[in-house]
């Protein structure tokens, strides 16, 4: 059983945490906005110009974290477009999203082609090295997979924790919670649910585009226009799998590079000679679907999510 | 700060406001020309020009227009019932994939009854594609936003299969493309000798045809009611599903004359590069045109002109054709605002 | 309240005024809520009660005027300042997040919002101590989503309680609870006065007014047309009051019943979400006789009403038509038995906002000749009808063409009244027809029903407001929990009488086993 052989290396469990990294930032950044009551569908967009700014920061000579911060700004001033416009607005979240993603991918594509008129090789920077945690690097199997990644991954999990912290155990986690479910609730609180929305778009932005940055810079290293390549309407289907909570949602982006992990290496075996490569291709986008079917009966969807809250409507 | 709606806007919101969002798409235009060391005026007369600056710039707008008006019609027909096909792209090959199966001799149709059959097989093709993301949303409740976007990754590894496997042009020197369709297959040209042909004709029917379905038909009614308040058109015995269902067939079918008029009228085969993004395009036309049929045409040739001028312009200066998709993406956002604003006053508390 | 003399003004509202368009829905209202007091704002629905509170507590700017709370002057538009003074406000729709728990509901906005915890074991501390003071009985730790309504109601008063408000402002607490727990809410009330508490208690109902204020204030079109100590008043005055003048109650005529146009028996259906389906139902509906429906809402009305207007099928029993319908139960199905419906909600359910009042009027019809033939549109057809019904049934509007949400609620009742009525229906199923109308409408859909039965259709009338129930009804059966009191024939049972069954009683022994 090849299957179960390739299950068993520790390179595929490193693969499928690589893999789940760009994911669990975007999931997380997505379920940020959705819990707060706004679907984003900028994400796509946001993923690609924070893959593109980062990278860019990199290339122009920063440092690796100040790359990050910078493709995270770059997330935060498309997310402040679009919780400002669907947010106080109340403009339809599909049709903002969309707009959004397709004036990021496009930016970023133009300052692209601007800054580097002439290369036609994409240029590469040097990425996060992964560096082994001591002791935990050496278990098997569960050491080379999780303890031996580059920060950014490392990073993505503790994100995990913080955020599933932040939303069930301080007062700003109920504020959000709150927003997406009841708005008029904050409201008689006398908290702002123009303020919290906004603020969980912009920072679930960010999220996003740092998401968008783990590909350029410490995936691939080069900038392509065409890498983000669906993840962020994976991600999207992810926070539905995951029933709008952190965990469970990053547990699903796991299982999800595990199957994207398996696929590319199934195509090495005996197998991939008789199936087309497009098949395997196929498996991440099939998956979300059938996440999304499987997940339809018993979604807890946060009662508000996309139902605009205009202040003292009649 | 909220929001006030107004019953009766006065002429200077109703126009003023989105003549504004153009103003505004225009100065950003003009700063991204800046920001590529251009002059902005030259650019933007550069686009101009090589939109409609001469027979052929605009021959190239209306052949260009002619996928995005089916796109446009297609997400106008599904928005209207709310119905969100982000999947127009995915409906699209899979118009071009049936025109090319049954335009390359596998047909023994006379020339009359050819094309009008390929053109139906086409539009059952990208039907059937919607239908299954719009069965999970009736059935299941699945989001067809998700579902619609993820088809058009499958579709189109499906087309690269094809290209490299079924579908393969024996004579392609092992290029990705399929074999060209019979001389019978092809769209003519509406005028001899002028590089249009019968799918910008065809397009402009479509979208009368929309439009009259829209406002004379029971079923543009019930679609309607569908979008505007699905609980009342339930209450009310309008079959919601079945609406929605019915929506989705003409949406995609829509969508999928796009393919087969790229496919018969301009390319005569398929490649994997038919469509660059005319199904996401279409949201922006339709969006532009409020989901007016008709509206679609003139907001399709806009958009075309603008990528049309884009891609001249950036021939001739060094600003990337890129900025169309900036434009575009911009011309929406900020109509959809000026809309808004139209109809609302904001009060600052 | 002893020592009124002394009484510290802890609440002053000074020349409030407010418009909406050309609608002003509060002129120039002043009064003093002092401490200890109860006071009740009395009016008809859009009367202007819940702007003039929604003004008092920040979620509305007033146009002119001003309020204060212990003599500072509250800055408008901010909840914020209204909470921080001590106004705790239980709005009509509950302001509770579903998913989240009683204590987390509690806490939500209590501290700052970056402060890095919860400090939830004080908080349960206090609210525990809070529910024992005031007996608001209520587990912190469970999910709002499946409290009942009650439970939900004591959680916005715990609410208020934790954030030490000192001023309660109650908007129309009672219209969702059962009169035992009506009871237990006024009980919690009269505990907090003595604690130093003020409240304002808005209601349209008389007899709880009465029974709880100290002192009564009516609105009347947005006007503070009278203030009384409610020991100096009684039921009629205020009634008089409330809508102006005497209103004369809607006259029947004796009139014999006619055979059974619908019956149901023993029917049950499923559940609708939280509130019951029908368990066991047995009904009658006669040719030429009102049947009334009372009881708390949510106790399966509209379960019922589904049943009739077609949008759901009983899961158990028979229901038999006459003349018999075949093929599946649908609202296309109820429709064409001759089924008129007026729906429970006219601005969800009744109408398209954005439709024109053409389009709104031919919703039912429009796949049928004159309307539509094979598929299209005759819109000269639907507009020829529609002026029938703007003109027959004095809908006031700009013209056929004008979306519908431009109309008052009255306005759009009657479109929606003659869109049913002029069919000639045989049965009428009105779902609370009046809801929200002023008197005028209120009256004109009354008499248009009673014209209906005086013709010999059969009319079902659910409503949630006993007094119209008993003024409208040939026979009244009571809901609770999905089953059906007997029928009570008019004049046989006094409102008390009926509401003890609104309560649940007399169902215990199961009326259909005796």
């Amino acid at each position: 059983m090849e299957i179960l052989d390739i299950l068993l290396t520790a390179s595929f469990w490193a693969a499928a945490v690589r893999i789940a990294s760009p994911l669990i930032f975007a999931t997380l950044g997505e379920l940020i906005c959705e819990r707060a009551g706004v679907l984003n569908l900028g994400i796509e967009g946001i993923m690609v110009i924070g893959a593109f700014a980062g990278w860019m920061a990199v290339y122009l000579g920063t440092g690796l974290w100040t790359g990050v911060a910078v493709a995270m700004l770059a997330g935060m001033l498309f997310g402040l477009l679009h919780a400002a416009l669907t947010v106080p607005f109340g403009l339809s979240q599909h049709v903002v999203g969309l707009g959004v993603t397709l004036l990021a991918t496009a930016t970023a594509s133009f300052a692209y082609r601007i800054s580097l008129p002439e290369v036609t090789s994409p240029p590469k920077i040097a990425p996060f090295q992964p560096f082994e945690i001591p002791l935990l690097s050496k278990l098997p199997i569960i050491g080379p997979a999780f303890f031996a990644q580059t920060a950014l991954t490392y990073l993505a999990f503790i994100l995990i924790a913080v955020v599933a912290f932040v939303l069930y155990r301080t007062p700003l986690g109920l504020a959000l919670r709150a927003a997406g479910e009841n708005p008029a609730a904050v409201e008689a609180q006398g908290l702002s649910v123009t303020a919290i929305r906004m603020g969980a778009v912009i920072v679930g932005s960010g999220l996003m585009a740092v998401g968008g940055a783990f590909l350029t810079m410490s995936a691939f290293s080069s900038f392509f226009f065409e890498m983000v390549n669906g993840r962020g309407w994976i991600c999207i289907a992810l926070v539905v799998f995951g029933a709008w909570r952190p965990g469970k949602a990053a547990l699903g982006a796991l299982l999800f590079a595990a199957f994207d992990a398996l696929q590319v290496r199934l195509q090495q075996t005996p197998m991939g000679a008789v199936v087309p490569y497009q098949v395997f291709l196929m498996v991440p986008y099939i998956m979300s679907i059938l996440a999304l079917v499987l997940m339809s009966r018993r979604a807890e969807v946060p009662a508000a999510l996309m139902i605009p809250f205009n202040k003292g409507e009649r | 700060m909220r929001l006030e709606p107004i019953s009766d806007p006065t002429a200077l919101r109703r126009f003023g406001l989105p003549a504004g969002a153009l103003v505004l798409t225009v100065l950003v235009a003009s700063c991204l020309a800046l920001l590529a060391g251009a002059n902005p005026f030259a650019t933007l007369g550069l686009i101009l020009k090589g939109a409609a600056g001469s027979k052929f710039a605009l021959l190239e707008t209306l052949n260009r227009a002619t996928p995005l008006i089916f796109t446009g019609l297609a997400v106008a027909v599904a928005f209207r019932a709310r119905l969100w096909n982000i999947g127009a792209e995915a409906q699209l090959y899979a118009g071009a994939i049936a025109t090319v199966l049954l335009g390359t001799g596998a047909l023994p149709l006379p020339p009359a009854l050819l094309l009008p059959a390929i053109a139906l097989a086409a539009m059952l093709a990208g039907a059937l594609i919607l239908l299954g993301p719009v069965l999970l949303k009736t059935r299941l409740g699945v989001d067809e936003v998700v579902t619609t976007l993820l088809f058009n990754f499958i579709m189109i590894l499906f087309v690269s299969y094809l290209l490299e496997g079924p579908m393969k042009d024996p004579m392609g020197m092992g290029w990705p493309k399929s074999a060209a369709l019979d001389k019978a297959a092809r769209l003519p040209r509406i005028v001899d000798g002028l590089r249009l042909h019968w799918g910008f004709a065809l397009a402009i029917l479509a979208a009368v045809s929309v439009w009259v379905i829209q406002t004379r038909t029971t079923l543009g009614y019930e679609i309607r009611a569908v979008g505007l308040n699905a609980e009342a058109a339930r209450f009310s015995g309008i079959p919601v599903g079945k609406v929605m269902v019915k929506t989705a067939l003409l949406s995609g079918g829509l969508a999928a004359l796009a393919g087969f008029s790229e496919v018969a009228g301009l390319k005569g085969n398929l490649t994997l590069d038919l469509s660059p993004g005319f199904g996401y395009t279409g949201i922006i036309v339709a969006m532009l045109a409020l989901l007016n049929p008709l509206g679609v045409v003139i907001s399709a040739l806009f958009v075309a002109g603008v990528f049309v001028g884009a891609d001249s312009m950036s021939r001739a200066a060094a600003v990337p054709t890129y900025i169309a998709d900036i434009l575009t993406a911009t011309a929406l956002l900020t109509m959809v605002l000026a809309l808004r604003l139209t109809h609302t006053r904001i009060r600052w508390s | 309240m002893g020592g009124a003399k002394a009484a510290e003004v802890v609440l002053r509202l000074d020349g409030i005024t407010k418009r909406f368009g050309s609608l002003v829905a509060n002129d120039g209202i002043g009064f003093d809520l002092k401490k200890g007091e109860v006071i009740a704002l009395l009016g008809e629905n859009g009367a202007g009660k819940t702007t003039l509170m929604n003004i008092l507590f920040g979620h509305y700017m007033a146009d002119e005027g001003t309020v204060e709370v212990f003599g500072e002057r509250l800055p408008p538009g901010h909840p914020r300042a209204a909470l921080a003074a001590g106004v705790g406000m239980m709005h009509q729709h509950f302001t509770l997040a579903d998913n989240m728990t009683v204590l987390e509901n509690i806490l939500l906005g209590t501290g700052s919002l970056l402060s890095t915890g919860l400090n939830v074991r004080a908080a349960r501390e206090k609210v525990e101590k809070l529910s024992q003071d005031f007996g608001l009985s209520v587990d912190p730790g469970a999910k709002v989503g499946t409290l009942s309504v009650g439970e939900r109601q004591r959680v916005e008063i715990l609410k208020a309680l934790y954030r030490d408000a000192r001023i309660l402002i109650l908007d129309e607490p009672t219209a969702v609870l059962t009169p035992q727990e009506t009871a237990a809410l006024f009980e919690t009330l009269r505990r907090a006065v003595p604690l130093g508490l003020s409240i304002i208690f808005i209601s349209h109902k008389l007899n709880e007014v009465m029974s709880i204020s100290s002192r009564v204030l009516v609105l009347r079109h947005g006007r503070l047309v009278g203030e009384v100590a409610t020991a100096n008043t009684d039921r009629h005055k205020l009634a008089e009051m409330m809508v102006g003048a005497e209103i004369a109650p809607p006259r029947l005529a004796e009139r014999e019943p006619g055979e059974a146009l619908l019956t149901l028996a023993r029917v049950t259906t499923a559940p609708h979400g939280n509130a019951p389906g029908l368990a066991g139902v047995d009904l009658a509906l006669r040719a030429g006789q009102i049947t009334g429906l009372a009881g708390v809402s949510g106790n399966g009305q509209s379960a019922l009403a589904d049943l009739i207007g077609g949008l759901e099928v009983a899961t158990g029993g028979s229901i038999s038509l006459y003349p018999a319908v075949s093929g599946t139960w649908s609202p296309r199905a109820a429709l064409a038995a001759g089924i008129a419906r007026i729906p429970e909600d006219r601005h969800k359910t009744g109408t398209i906002a954005d439709f024109t009042l053409t389009e709104n009027a031919v919703l039912e019809t429009y796949d049928t000749p004159p309307y539509s033939r094979a598929g299209w549109m005759d819109w000269k057809a639907a507009e020829n009808f529609t002026k029938t019904v703007i003109e027959t049934y004095d809908v006031r509007c700009p013209g056929p063409a004008a979306r519908i949400r431009l109309l008052s609620g009255g306005n759009m009742q009657k479109l929606i009244l003659g869109r049913a009525l002029e069919k000639a229906p045989r049965i009428i199923l009105a779902n609370q027809p009046v809801r929200g109308l002023d008197i005028g409408a209120v009256t004109f859909v009354h008499n248009r029903l009673i014209a209906a039965r005086d013709t010999g259709a059969a009319v079902l009338l659910i409503s949630e407001d006993l007094d119209e129930v008993i003024a409208l009804s040939d026979v009244i059966h009571v809901i609770y929990e999905g089953r059906l009191s007997p029928s009570f024939p008019r004049g046989s049972k006094t409102s008390a009488e009926i509401g003890i069954w609104m309560a649940g009683q007399g169902f215990e022994g199961d009326a259909h086993a005796a």
